[in-house]
């Protein structure tokens, strides 16, 4: 039997993404893929998927969803109200951050996305769709990407993998995150340059220094930000070259844009700084409005809290436990609770840079 | 001029083989680029080549900047050979006046008549710089020196795709309906992005182009034969 989730209402921009199409750049193919790459994880994690594996990322307000299939693990991760409408039951808010089974027939409803720009949604098994040069990312400027490079659409179908999931009693074989992940707080490090010389000392210290907030244009391609413009040292055109998400580019009129996932492969503007890795699924959680300001570190201590991030993310996938029963003290996620308090100690032990 | 590293992040960094965009310059680029393609360091995720400078993408989980580097380093010590030559394309253009919207003012701000900008440009031989801003959007040049001029000072929102476009030395053609500031001049009838064919994107960084001029009933009559699925776009390319 063929297992769908069926769009009944499209919301207004879930796609699917994965971590990213890479190796197609040289053709201008731009790499798309999840703005919060931590949250797809963790979503899929939830799931038992390999953390990488392609989910819904919904923005603004989520779809609609039918289960046509016997049943399907589903987990989001993010700022999500969702609700379950099952028939002869009154319908009930589900949690983020832990693992739910529907059942056929079941209404999903994805609500609003409050307090960041996106979310995640992950199925037990992942979807059934075709890779378009190795990737399930949708990069929706040029149509490119699963469902044929488009966000969800009224009556889609979205193919499971997996036509249903063991149901057992209720809660019993559900898994949940201990506490949803942390991001940090703080200015967004960057490593400055490529073209950092490109900017007068006063543009340098103004950008490290000054409170930007982000403009009404922003999208998966990027953020187009608003404060105190930064001087070139002559023009601001530079012979284009490569550009990565993170790359903060200043046009003619001197205020930054904090490109994204969907960024071009290339671009002619001098960049002032790049928003180091551990810090892009922040910066890909940004909204219009959102006040952000920058502070240089060295690649080398870019790379030192990329791995203790990366520690960090396996600390949280190992804390995943059995969702605990209504009432009672549950000793075992008390014990639990301390391993993750541990793994925290030692994941910010011995520094004096900001959390990841 | 000495090879220079410059910083984007923990993830990429740039090697830049000059300042200047010109063949040999970007030959250096193109040459590392295949080494690079041909024996990846391990953590290397990819190479993007670009007008004179070889971005290099990798993934700070499995290596990091001074192992890379090192590894880069040691490809550049290892060869210069050139890399091998791209492919030619023949690329059909039609020119006339509803295709090519910015003919008769560009052609009027070089003091040139419409048919000697169109003879000027079908006479070259193109190089593929690069590929950017799009997918598949190639960045050619030289332009004739005849025909150089910046771009419009008013973008157009809609550029049609198949828009066969100049800007300062270099010349394109829009894969895909999108803005653009460049010149219109004429229309390419064959897509150089089609999702339907193995391989979608028509040309590479490295290929060369020559545009030859076609009537209008040529050009309908390819453009009927693409969009029935009747066009083979390997029929443009020329054992070089």
């Amino acid at each position: 039997m063929s297992a769908f989730l069926t769009v009944v209402r499209p919301g207004l921009f879930a796609t699917i993404q994965d971590l990213g199409r890479f190796g197609f750049q040289e053709l201008g193919m731009p790499v798309a893929g999840a703005l919060d790459p931590v949250a797809l994880r963790l979503a899929n994690a939830l799931v038992g998927n390999p953390q990488g594996m392609a989910g819904l990322e919904i923005a603004l307000l989520g779809p609609v969803l039918r289960v046509d299939a016997a049943s399907v693990r589903i987990a989001a991760v993010g700022p999500l109200a969702m609700t379950l409408e099952r028939e002869g039951e009154a319908s009930r808010p589900l949690e983020p951050h832990r693992s739910h089974s529907l059942r056929q027939g079941d209404l999903l409803r994805l609500g609003a996305v409050d307090g960041a720009s996106v979310a995640y949604l992950a199925v037990a098994g992942g979807f059934a769709l075709a890779p378009v040069m190795g990737s399930l990312s949708t990069y929706v400027r040029a149509g490119i990407g699963p469902l044929g490079g488009r966000p969800l659409g009224q009556d889609d179908r979205l193919p499971l993998v997996r036509d249903s999931a063991p149901i057992g009693p209720p809660d019993e074989q559900e898994l949940e995150l201990p506490q949803p992940p942390e991001y940090g707080v703080g200015p967004l490090r960057v490593v400055l340059g490529p073209q950092d010389d490109r900017f007068t000392e006063q543009a340098l210290a103004t950008f490290l220094s000054a409170r930007y907030h982000v403009g009404k244009q922003a999208d998966r391609m990027g953020l187009r930000l608003e404060g105190p413009a930064l001087k070139h040292r002559g023009s601001a055109d530079i012979p284009s070259d490569g550009l990565v998400t993170g790359s903060i580019q200043v046009p003619g009129n001197g205020q930054p844009i904090l490109l994204l996932n969907d960024h071009q492969t290339a671009g002619g503007y001098a960049k002032i700084a790049t928003v180091i890795s551990a810090d892009l699924p922040r910066a890909g959680r940004l909204r219009p409005g959102d006040r952000l300001s920058f502070q240089a570190v060295t690649v080398d201590e870019a790379e030192a809290i990329r791995r203790r991030q990366e520690q960090a993310i396996s600390g949280w996938i190992r804390a995943i436990r059995p969702v605990r029963p209504a009432g009672g003290i549950d000793l075992e996620a008390l014990y639990a609770e301390n391993l993750i308090s541990g793994t925290v100690d030692i994941v910010n032990g011995g520094s004096d840079l900001p959390l990841v | 001029m000495k090879i220079r590293f410059t910083t984007a992040g923990d993830t990429a960094f740039n090697v830049e083989f000059g300042e200047a965009i010109d063949r040999a310059t970007n030959a250096r680029v193109m040459a590392l680029h295949a080494r690079l393609k041909a024996e990846p360091p391990a953590g290397l995720v990819e190479t993007v080549p670009t007008f004179r400078s070889l971005l290099v993408v990798y993934d700070p989980v499995a290596t990091g900047r001074g192992e890379m580097q090192a590894a880069v380093e040691a490809a550049l010590a290892g060869s210069d050979a050139a890399a091998s030559e791209g492919r030619l394309w023949r690329l059909p253009v039609c020119y006339d006046p509803d295709l090519g919207p910015d003919l008769a003012e560009l052609a009027g701000g070089l003091g040139l008549t419409t048919e000697r900008v169109a003879e000027l440009h079908g006479s070259a031989e193109y190089f593929v710089y690069m590929l950017g801003f799009m997918p598949g959007f190639g960045y050619m040049g030289d332009l004739p020196a005849e025909l150089e001029r910046p771009r419009r000072t008013e973008p157009r929102v809609r550029v049609p795709a198949g828009s066969v476009a100049v800007a300062g030395r270099l010349t394109t053609v829009y894969p895909w309906e999108s803005p653009g500031g460049w010149h219109l001049i004429g229309r390419c009838p064959v897509p150089l992005y089609d999702s339907g064919r193995a391989d979608p994107v028509l040309l590479a960084a490295g290929d060369r182009v020559r545009f030859e001029t076609v009537d209008r009933a040529a050009f309908d009559g390819i453009a009927q034969a693409v969009a029935a699925g009747r066009f083979d776009p390997a029929s443009l390319r020329t054992a070089s």
